[in-house]
């Protein structure tokens, strides 16, 4: 077993090392801020805080940590609406909101669940495998962190076109980092999105979600508290991976005359990640850490400043005693790599003996660095000698905040006008070849091969996953408590309107929670954007964090923690805005979750909610090439409502499967509900032509908000409809469940035989990627 | 509940099946919970030590033992408790009974307690899906609930599940009746002969790829079972593994 070596290695002299005397020696050295990121004024910032040129180890931390991807500084003034727009009544759940490495909520029975969504955007695109292995791995230690066991994962992915020369290499770098990663870690991976646009293309979008489980008394805090603690490095060795990850790569626009950036990506090793969660669980339990911290974003940069500057307020380290892969590092290097798999404590000195039996019962190394001080300042020492001395408030918490210019972009007017005109199929042969063309659509096809290279089973809880609208999880094995999350977003919505587009993404997510049955508690979100320095991107990313706020308070539902992701455009064009919105619900028992597919014959089907003509942004005008128009009204009242329906249906045994309406509207919830279990339906639509004034193309292909289809026992249809008269939500019979004919029968219209919906549906992606 | 099934319940809870965790077993507590929901004792073995704790029988569980970035199980081999258990599984007919799941089956194999080898799977990606299997022999101390012939459907995941051997050890694989479980409605990774598990010929160490323990509680296993429609996650066909050891060991 490796210990912190009392002697530093004979390396660590051969460096001509800048130390804090130098720097006050020689005022006039030209420093590197630029390429490291900084801009001048920022640079300016930071010679005035010190009141002398920084050394390089302490330029390295501040230009990772005031980069924006550790920042926030061009998001941060917007973010706060998530505080101020919080009431008492949402809290009443929230046991750790904002700031902390992921939020936690109170399910109750003394239990409590951290869950968060994050982006690996950048480095996925650079190195497809290793760019999504180690977003997985970084969630999952954010997850850690907060003293939880992780229990499931997700992935809402974005790719360029399914036909694109380059899609092939991101798809399978990415499944299969994400599989390889998140298998090995023995986490069932849930559920997710899988979308394709062109304008994702130069830019896939890579977030990851993990939800940890935990009791309450078990939470733990990053803060270094307690003078003369000491600070422990452990897990994997620190090496030249992922230098400026945070920095160069993940805040900055790609531009094809640039080198790449390969060298800026971390690479994973799952195994050590497996064993650092065994490893850090027993730690908890033996309850022998104050504090902890994941190594992400700035690596040690970001996990010293950030424990002392949220705890007593000091720490002194010595940076040689860091256990290296590569000799040859720099201390500013050591400070700024983002090799993955470590994390940092900090132990009092009577627990540094089991803290010790608890690592070598692992086979986890570790170093201790220094000790928690008193004296308010971050002092890193190399050798001895002093190359960090610093307020670590100023590092992690008082960086540049940026009133970044915005306005409403000039061509939305005009894009707002051009509604959908094209073709609107209207006889049956044409609407019975739509169907079939838009469940064989990329955004719309089976996502089983993607989704078969994840372990769903693992942990012996998923009570649901992919394809159901939730993926659900058994957290206590005794009471059935468990809990149901979702994520959405749709980029076409954001970019038609992004204040509608963000309040549809948290509607979509609530409304997928309740379908389950689940009472829909917090959310996270990850804010997928293009350059900030775009005032109208900016313009895009204002008007989202005030739609998802506003809408967040309609649904008394807070945000508890998340991620933002800017640059992400290629040139001068940015991704639509993107604000992937995860919502978590809580089941009392989780054997009352409503599966996706009906499955008993003669069950009655209902439509719930009213159909409007709601074609822009739909799936159907996409696949005419269309975007213009304004997205689906929502209207969060009637989503409310609606939830409330869906979940009491589940407690009270009212229905047997539920699925709701969101791309593609009625046409593929009813195709989705009959392929989920190889159970067809005859479905009638005439009458609710009729009631909602809309012809059977519009009817099948409208994307309105606040419906769900649902499948109801013959002896539970009047408790049922009086329900729903009683909350007074539209709701219409428009078929019954046909287990014989194994057909989706649209009477008067068409039939559609399920094993040849199935087979288009399956079909495109093993035809792309297989 | 009957007085003799009472008793039958006792005894089986008084069976002690060992659960190996090794550092990147991932489905150890699973394993503990099929042991459990059959009416058994689960009692975890660490790899480290050289304690098999007078257990009853053994299972060594699905995961990525320890990283298995050499070749699946080829460390594992080496575990001190793999000593203890290679010795006890290996004395004829009244040996200790082992399963091994997954990645417990690469380990057997390297242990040399089964034959043959798992390479990647055919198409190259990690794979998973419910999967229907024929049991082929069911005199093993793992598969005598089930009769010959029947079918079950249990979970299957993995990345290196393509069994392979010799044609040799196939023969004679065959010719002895070692061939456990073998895939059915498809080859889904290219394993020989449609092999899905194996025994040894005493057929008290079984070893087979697709993961039993994930196919025991309704509501969180496969959606679907050989013997029927069954509720959603319902499917229960891999607990009679399970069961098959316990009423071995109690009579």
């Amino acid at each position: 077993m490796t210990l912190n070596s009392s002697a530093a290695p004979a390396e660590a002299r051969k460096f001509n090392i800048d130390t804090v005397a130098h720097a006050l020696e020689t005022p006039d050295v030209e420093l590197p801020w630029a390429a490291l990121g900084l801009k001048e004024n920022e640079f300016d910032r930071v010679v005035e805080i010190l009141g002398r040129r920084p050394t390089a180890a302490e330029l390295a931390m501040y230009s990772v940590m005031w980069s924006e991807h550790c920042s926030y500084k061009s998001s941060k003034v917007h973010l706060a609406q998530f505080g101020d727009k919080v009431t008492d009544a949402m809290k009443e759940h929230l046991l750790v909101g904002i700031g902390e490495n992921a939020g936690v909520v109170d399910i109750g029975d003394g239990w409590a669940v951290t869950f968060k969504v994050e982006s690996h955007n950048h480095p996925s695109f650079v190195e497809p495998y290793q760019g999504a292995a180690t977003g997985v791995g970084g969630i999952v230690r954010d997850i850690i962190s907060m003293g939880a066991r992780p229990v499931a994962i997700m992935d809402p992915l974005r790719f360029g076109a399914i036909d694109h020369p380059d899609t092939p290499r991101l798809v399978h770098g990415i499944v299969s980092g994400i599989g390889g990663y998140g298998n090995s870690l023995g986490l069932p991976n849930i559920g997710g999105e899988v979308v394709f646009d062109s304008v994702y293309q130069g830019n896939p979008l890579v977030n990851a979600l993990a939800v940890g489980v935990l009791r309450h008394e078990d939470i733990r805090l990053a803060n270094a508290s307690g003078v003369g603690n000491k600070v422990v490095l452990f897990g994997a060795r620190t090496g030249g991976d992922g230098i400026g990850g945070a920095s160069v790569l993940a805040s900055e626009s790609f531009d094809a005359d640039k080198p790449s950036k390969r060298p800026a990506v971390q690479v994973g090793d799952p195994f050590a990640e497996k064993v650092l969660i065994e490893c850090c669980l027993e730690l908890f339990k033996a309850s022998v850490v104050e504090g902890i911290q994941d190594l992400g974003a700035a690596g040690i940069s970001c996990a010293t400043s950030e424990l002392a500057s949220n705890g007593d307020g000091g720490m002194h380290v010595e940076l040689t005693d860091v256990l290296l892969r590569d000799p040859s590092l720099t201390p500013g290097e050591i400070l700024m790599s983002e090799s993955q798999e470590r994390m940092m404590a900090v132990v009092t000195p009577a627990n540094a003996a089991a803290f010790e039996a608890i690592m070598d019962k692992w086979n986890v190394e570790y170093s201790w660095l220094g000790e928690v001080t008193d004296t308010g300042r971050l002092i890193i020492e190399w050798d001895g000698e002093k190359i960090v001395d610093v307020d670590p408030r100023t590092v992690a918490h008082d960086g540049p905040v940026y009133h970044r210019p915005f306005h409403r972009p000039t061509w939305l007017d005009a894009l707002q006008q051009n509604t959908f005109d094209g073709d609107r199929p209207a006889d049956g042969g044409t609407l019975r070849a739509a169907v079939l063309e838009l469940m064989a659509s990329p955004n719309m096809c089976s996502k089983d091969w993607i989704t078969n290279q994840y372990d769903r089973f693992v942990q012996g809880n998923t009570a649901l996953a992919m394809p159901d609208d939730a993926g659900v999880v058994r957290v206590d094995e005794e009471s059935g408590l468990g809990v149901a999350i979702s994520t959405d977003a749709n980029g076409r919505y954001s970019y038609l309107n992004p204040y509608e587009g963000a309040r549809l993404a948290l509607a979509e997510a609530y409304r997928n929670v309740a379908t389950t049955g689940a009472k829909p508690l917090a959310v996270t979100d990850c804010l997928n954007f293009g350059s900030p320095e775009d005032p109208e991107v900016m313009w895009q990313f204002a008007e989202t964090v005030r739609g998802l706020a506003d809408a967040c308070q309609e649904l008394g539902v807070p945000v508890t923690g998340g991620n933002v992701s800017l640059y992400n455009q290629t040139g001068g064009v940015p991704i639509h805005p993107t604000p992937v919105v995860g919502v978590l619900g809580v089941f009392d028992d989780v054997a009352r979750r409503t599966p996706s597919g009906w499955r008993d014959d003669g069950q009655a089907i209902y439509l719930l909610g009213t159909t409007r003509d709601e074609l822009d942004g739909s799936e159907w005008a996409n696949l005419r090439g269309h975007l213009g128009g304004q997205p689906p009204v929502a209207d969060l009242t009637a989503e409310k409502t609606l939830a409330a329906i869906l979940i009491n249906a589940s407690r009270d045994g009212m229905i047997d499967a539920a699925h709701d309406l969101s791309e593609g509207g009625l046409a593929a919830a009813l195709s989705e509900a009959a392929l989920r279990f190889g159970v067809g339906a005859r479905i009638g639509i005439d009458e609710l032509c009729e009631r909602d004034g809309i012809d059977p193309f519009t009817a099948l292909f409208s994307e309105s908000q606040g419906r769900a289809v649902v499948s109801v026992a013959r002896s539970e249809e009047v408790r049922f409809n009086d329900m729903c008269t009683a909350r007074n939500y539209p709701h219409l019979r428009i078929g019954v469940v046909d287990a014989e004919n194994g057909a989706l029968d649209v009477q008067g219209h068409f039939t559609l035989p399920l094993d040849e919906l199935r087979t288009a549906h399956e079909a495109t992606l093993p035809n792309h990627f297989a | 509940m009957t007085l003799e099934a009472d008793t039958l319940n006792s005894t089986l809870d008084s069976v002690r099946v060992g659960i190996v965790t090794f550092p990147g077993s991932l489905d150890d507590r699973d394993a503990a919970r099929a042991v459990r929901l059959a009416g058994g004792t689960a009692v975890p073995l660490w790899h480290g030590d050289h304690d098999l704790q007078s257990v009853d029988a053994v299972v060594v569980p699905g995961g990525f033992s320890y990283g298995d970035y050499l070749r699946a199980g080829a460390i594992s081999r080496f575990a001190p408790l793999m000593e203890q258990i290679t010795a006890a599984a290996s004395g004829g007919e009244n040996a200790l009974p082992v399963l091994g799941i997954c990645n417990g089956f690469q380990v057997l194999t390297e242990a040399h307690l089964l034959p043959g080898s798992m390479i990647k799977n055919n198409h190259l990606h990690f794979l998973c899906q419910d999967q229907r299997l024929r049991v082929e022999n069911a005199d093993t101390a793992w598969t005598a609930s089930y009769a010959a012939g029947d079918e079950i459907v249990v979970p299957l995941k993995n990345q290196d599940g393509q069994f392979v051997a010799d044609e040799r050890t196939l023969d004679e694989l065959e010719g002895e009746g070692r061939v456990v479980f073998r895939y059915v409605g498809g080859n889904p990774n290219g394993s020989r002969r449609d092999i899905a598990g194996i025994s040894n010929a005493a057929g008290n160490v079984v070893g087979l790829m697709p993961h039993p323990e994930h196919a025991v509680e309704a509501g969180f296993g496969p959606d679907s079972s050989a013997v029927g429609q069954v509720g959603v996650r319902g499917g229960t066909d891999g607990l009679g593994i399970f069961t098959s050891v316990l009423k071995k060991l109690v009579k």
